[in-house]
């Protein structure tokens, strides 16, 4: 059980995340967008909608450094342990809650405005389920870690190190499985939003438009050669020789 | 020289009756869809007014189009592209569905599946979005028609707000003072479109063949800058599908060289098609002048005589085919724009360069003219009475000439004069050459412009080249059943293709 949930699952969750977005992008790019309700509702959505975003982009940057930077390498610039939980409390706290906020003005506004609440699309109410979900058992985890009652238990140790041995091929499952219930949960939950990423709304995460940056403003195009005749026969068309 | 085709439109408000079939044709082709219920490609405003979406032309509110930097460049004025980024979270400046309308229906059911009984079955409003009944229409795509509600909603306007100072008395609302007009309003296939510069996935984009501005359904991620960007709101946003969309100008229609459908259901006639050659490296200057009183004679400085050796040339050079060339020496909207220069652009001082342009309305200056005892179509009575016309030329001119009154009295001294000239004419009075001569045309001129503006049968209003007639050429070349295609082998090279030929058809 600990192996599918913690060796296997993970491959899994990945492999659905990247087959989506192959998928999206050959299939479905019409339904790549954001879905926005904007045109619906504006006033709460402006509080709301960056509140949420940039909560979330901080709490992906502290996710990356806190899985992905070794402990021995804040240990070499002489950062000590107590210090580099403090930090990443702090900041994680408010981002997270910057996040939990938005999302929570953002949900109450799906629910009581008529036209919002209309405007979901398909998968919503599963993908918004599972995005609460991690939301509320990350924090959870945070809290019950720093308040000390997961007897002194260090992520770094154990759910980074297990993180980290995902890309070397050999997960190390049994230090998941050793990790407190609600960590367990979270990344259960995590793993599964990663999965849903490309089949719901939040695809649009994988379009984030810093090419805009550099662009010239005016954007010129020819005409679609593919609606010209000069296209090679589609398949199944190939012309008797 | 750089030079590129625009497939324009000129509408001449002269004639424009409010009918609104342009803005019904154009919904049956195109917005009759879920997502797209509130959406008006094709739009008939009656002004004064608020129009659609409400007060669309405040650009304080909405900052749409460009704005000129104290240095000189254009800026876009919802912001640069950092702050378009910061910013994508939550669009501060995009209308929401108020600002144009609740759409709704009726529930048509109760009517026709009522069982027979004793109650009057009622047919209630329902949102089209929720499906919930409304207890109150409150606004619609066109509440403000023919000055409904004028005393309460055109004050609203905001050109009258702008304006009303300087013009005081003459802008009024009681019935027997106001004046009207109508604006029939599509996308302006602008020469430097800020909707397509605010895109940031750059899914909008401004075809080179002919300037028609499209979106990339596929590219398109739903960010909605675009409808921040297009300062006359005619990007919209499908709320079902998620993307931005706008008029295309018909371009399925316009490739095979058929007129839009606006043009071709236009009831009054008013609607004129054709090929404009622009001087691409002209056009981000014309667009930063630092007046913008010169905004329309920079503009007008950008668009390249098809006649010009040198122009044929060069646009040969940059691939543009002598059915286009040939186009556009016969364009109706050419000689409306440059030759005539009785069409004006709609709102210049956006400073997108826009191409949809508008020929001002005249009337009712002869019968104002004649209700004083006078001559109502005497030339020198006419060029006397336009400042005094009912419809302000300083509301036109906010409108055609951000706020210059001088272009606009030059085009209705040259419509006045077109009047007094052929009624002469039509009473079989010599020609009289003064009068062309005193709005600088010659008499020759003045009767083509008549033709064009009064008789133009279709093929004279809208000359369109096929844009895809090498396409179909090359379709009809590799088609399975070669040489069985009828059509295939039409004689002559290329040429227009033939709309509606009636019988009382008189030119050609």
């Amino acid at each position: 059980m600990d192996l599918l949930l913690w060796g296997v699952y993970p491959y899994v969750s990945v492999t659905l995340l990247i087959a989506g977005l192959v998928w999206r992008a050959r299939y479905d790019a019409f339904g790549w967008t954001t879905h926005s309700s904007q045109l619906h509702e504006s006033r709460l959505l402006r509080i709301g909608s960056p509140l949420f975003h940039f909560g979330m982009a901080f709490v992906v940057a502290g996710h990356v450094v806190g899985l992905l930077v070794p402990m021995s390498w804040t240990d070499a610039l002489g950062l000590d342990d107590h210090a580099y939980h403090l930090m990443a409390v702090s900041t994680g706290a408010v981002a997270g809650v910057a996040a939990a906020a938005g999302i929570g003005v953002l949900v109450q506004r799906r629910l009581r405005t008529p036209a919002v609440r209309k405007a979901r699309v398909r998968g919503d109410r599963l993908m918004y389920a599972v995005l609460l979900g991690a939301l509320a058992l990350g924090l959870t985890a945070t809290v019950l870690n720093s308040t000390g009652q997961t007897d002194g238990y260090n992520y770094r140790e154990g759910v980074s190190v297990w993180f980290r041995s995902l890309f070397a091929l050999s997960p190390d499952y049994q230090l998941m499985a050793a990790a407190p219930l609600a960590f367990r949960l979270h990344v259960l939950f995590g793993f599964t939003l990663f999965a849903l990423i490309p089949y719901s709304r939040l695809v649009h995460m994988f379009s984030a438009p810093l090419k805009y940056l550099f662009r010239p403003f005016v954007v010129y195009r020819r005409r679609d050669p593919r609606l010209t005749s000069n296209r090679p026969d589609r398949r199944g068309w190939e012309r008797v020789s | 020289m750089r030079v590129m085709a625009q497939v324009a439109m000129v509408m001449n408000l002269d004639k424009c009756i409010g009918c609104h079939t342009c803005s019904v044709t154009c919904k049956q082709a195109w917005t009759n869809r879920q997502g797209t219920e509130y959406v008006w490609f094709n739009n008939v405003e009656t002004l004064p007014g608020q129009g659609y979406p409400r007060r669309w032309e405040d650009q304080d509110k909405w900052k749409g189009g460009w704005e000129r930097t104290r240095s000189g460049r254009l800026r876009l004025r919802a912001g640069g592209r950092l702050r378009k980024l910061g910013g994508i979270f939550a669009n501060p400046h995009l209308p929401e569905l108020g600002d144009y309308y609740q759409p709704w229906t009726y529930e048509y059911k109760n009517l026709t599946e009522a069982p027979a009984g004793e109650d009057l079955p009622t047919a209630r409003p329902v949102s089209q979005l929720t499906g919930e009944p409304l207890d109150t229409i409150e606004w619609g795509p066109n509440w403000d028609d023919n000055l409904g509600g004028a005393p309460e909603h055109a004050v609203k306007d905001p050109v009258v707000e702008k304006i009303r100072e300087e013009v005081g008395e003459r802008i009024r609302f009681e019935f027997e003072q106001s004046f009207m007009f109508y604006l029939p309003r599509i996308c302006e296939h602008c020469l430097n479109p800020a909707c397509v510069s605010s895109c940031p996935s750059g899914a909008m984009y401004k075809r080179e063949e002919d300037g028609i501005v499209l979106v990339d359904q596929d590219r398109c991620r739903g960010w909605r800058m675009c409808v921040t960007g297009c300062p006359y709101k005619k990007v919209y946003f499908n709320h079902r599908t998620g993307k931005a969309e706008k008029c295309t100008l018909c371009f399925p229609r316009v490739e095979v060289g058929m007129p839009t459908v606006c043009s071709e259901t236009c009831v009054g006639r008013m609607r004129y098609l054709g090929v404009m050659l622009y001087d691409a490296d002209r056009v981000a200057g014309a667009a930063a002048v630092a007046d913008e009183h010169d905004l329309y004679p920079a503009q007008l400085e950008c668009f390249l005589d098809p006649a010009d050796p040198a122009v044929i040339a060069a646009a040969r050079a940059s691939g543009i085919t002598d059915e286009w060339l040939d186009a556009a020496r016969r364009s109706p909207v050419y000689d409306l724009i440059t030759t005539y220069q009785v069409a004006l652009p709609l709102h210049p001082e956006y400073r997108t360069m826009p191409m949809v342009w508008y020929v001002p309305p005249l009337s009712p200056v002869v019968e104002a003219v004649a209700a004083t005892g006078s001559d109502g179509e005497d030339a020198g009575n006419l060029f006397g009475a336009i400042d005094a016309l009912r419809i302000p030329v300083e509301y036109l001119a906010e409108i055609l000439t951000a706020g210059d009154t001088r272009p606009v009295e030059a085009v209705l001294r040259r419509m006045a004069a077109m009047r007094a000239y052929m009624r002469r004419i039509n009473l079989g009075e010599p020609a009289d050459e003064s009068v062309a001569a005193a709005v600088g045309l010659t008499g020759a001129e003045m009767e083509d412009m008549f033709r064009l503006l009064a008789v133009a049968k279709q093929e004279d209003r809208f000359v369109i080249p096929a844009a895809a007639r090498p396409d179909a050429d090359a379709l009809a070349a590799s088609h399975p059943l070669d040489g069985g295609c009828p059509v295939a082998g039409a004689e002559g090279g290329p040429s227009r293709v033939t709309l509606d030929i009636s019988p009382t058809r008189r030119s050609s």
